[in-house]
């Protein structure tokens, strides 16, 4: 089990200058906020279970970007649906990372269905996404990395990550029109 | 003079389409948007992306726009009610947003289990600040989708045009 935060801002360190982000709702959206102010991450503050959905149709319209979507279990339980499009699609500039806590932490800690049997990587390969993997070591980091930044998409990854209730890190403005201008500006430069 | 059994409606919507740039269209098929998905699917310059859930559409037209691409949703009534939360998106970050709906359960319709959702669907778009835009005849369906898109498009604001039953033709659905 790896730590967010850290592992987040240590991908993000590292970021080529073509890649974009999305994040969803919510942790993953504190935990990209928290690695840096950066006008190529749109970050949802709302509209729980969009983030993967809004990172294909991103990635559809810039072939020569590279979209990264960190999203967490909750965000994506709420629209699985979306892996199976993606799948069908198969852009090959889209990596989804999964910040997976097995919980909804900010309402305190509810288990979600990956604390039972429930498998994201499996659901994805089911889907027909080819290039997945699950990350549960510290020492998986650079592989980690080579995935999202390198690997032909889409590539799914699932990180299990410690459950902890961290400082919620916002964004500089909630306004959803100041956050989309600045990220659009920057993704079609 | 063109009889409205001469319009063929579809077309006239895949022409606005093409006019407005709409290059990327979304749908949870519906029989009404048959031939219009089919006329999409032989552009090569036109993606077509099956969705699994109509709410889908929402982020990922959003998605696209944020990368200068615009598109279109196409679903049929009972999908609006999949997409309310998600309307959040378009409507709090300005995206426009741009969905035909072919109506159900509102006129010769015989399976009750319509109603509800085809009922519901102008209030539902309405109460999530989407302006309905509403076609009854052949004749106005080209001109209604190209005010709804420019609407849209001009100024950063969600829009629908709902296509009547009254118009599709409840006999539409046997025949698909």
């Amino acid at each position: 089990m790896l730590h967010r935060r850290p592992l987040v801002k240590t991908l993000l360190e590292s970021r080529p200058e073509n890649v974009l982000v999305v994040s969803g709702l919510g942790s993953s959206t504190w935990d990209v906020t928290a690695a840096g102010e950066d006008a190529r991450d749109f970050r949802f503050i709302g509209a729980m279970g969009q983030a993967g959905p809004f990172a294909l149709g991103l990635a559809m319209a810039q072939p020569k970007k590279r979209v990264v979507l960190f999203t967490g279990d909750g965000e994506l339980l709420m629209g699985l649906g979306v892996l199976a499009t993606i799948a069908n699609q198969s852009p090959s500039n889209l990596v989804i990372v999964v910040l997976d806590n097995e919980s909804y932490v900010e309402t305190g800690s509810q288990p979600s269905a990956t604390a039972g049997p429930t498998d994201l990587e499996a659901v994805a390969r089911g889907c027909g996404i080819v290039t997945t993997g699950t990350i549960t070591k510290i020492s998986e980091v650079n592989l980690l990395r080579d995935m999202v930044y390198d690997a032909p998409g889409p590539v799914f990854m699932n990180v299990k990550v410690i459950a902890e209730t961290l400082p919620l890190v916002f964004p500089e403005s909630f306004d959803g029109v100041t956050a989309v201008n600045r990220f659009r500006n920057a993704a079609i430069a | 003079m063109t009889t409205s059994e001469q319009i063929d409606w579809r077309q006239d919507i895949f022409d606005v389409l093409r006019e407005q740039d709409i290059s990327l269209v979304a749908h949870v098929p519906d029989a009404a948007h048959t031939s219009l998905i089919k006329m999409c699917e032989t552009q090569n310059d036109i993606d077509v992306v099956t969705l699994t859930t109509e709410e889908e559409g929402v982020g990922l037209l959003c998605g696209a726009w944020a990368g200068d691409r615009k598109g279109v949703l196409l679903m049929q009534s009972s999908g609006v009610g999949n997409c309310i939360n998600a309307l959040a998106l378009p409507n709090i970050c300005r995206i426009p947003f741009l969905t035909i709906v072919s109506m159900r359960g509102e006129w010769g319709e015989f399976i009750p289990w319509q109603v509800p959702m085809g009922q519901a669907t102008p209030k539902v778009f309405e109460a999530m600040n989407v302006r309905v835009f509403r076609a009854d005849y052949k004749q106005e369906v080209g001109a209604t989708v190209d005010a709804a898109a420019n609407f849209s498009f001009n100024t950063r604001q969600s829009s629908a045009v709902l296509l009547s039953q009254k118009m599709i033709g409840a006999k539409q659905f046997k025949e698909g």
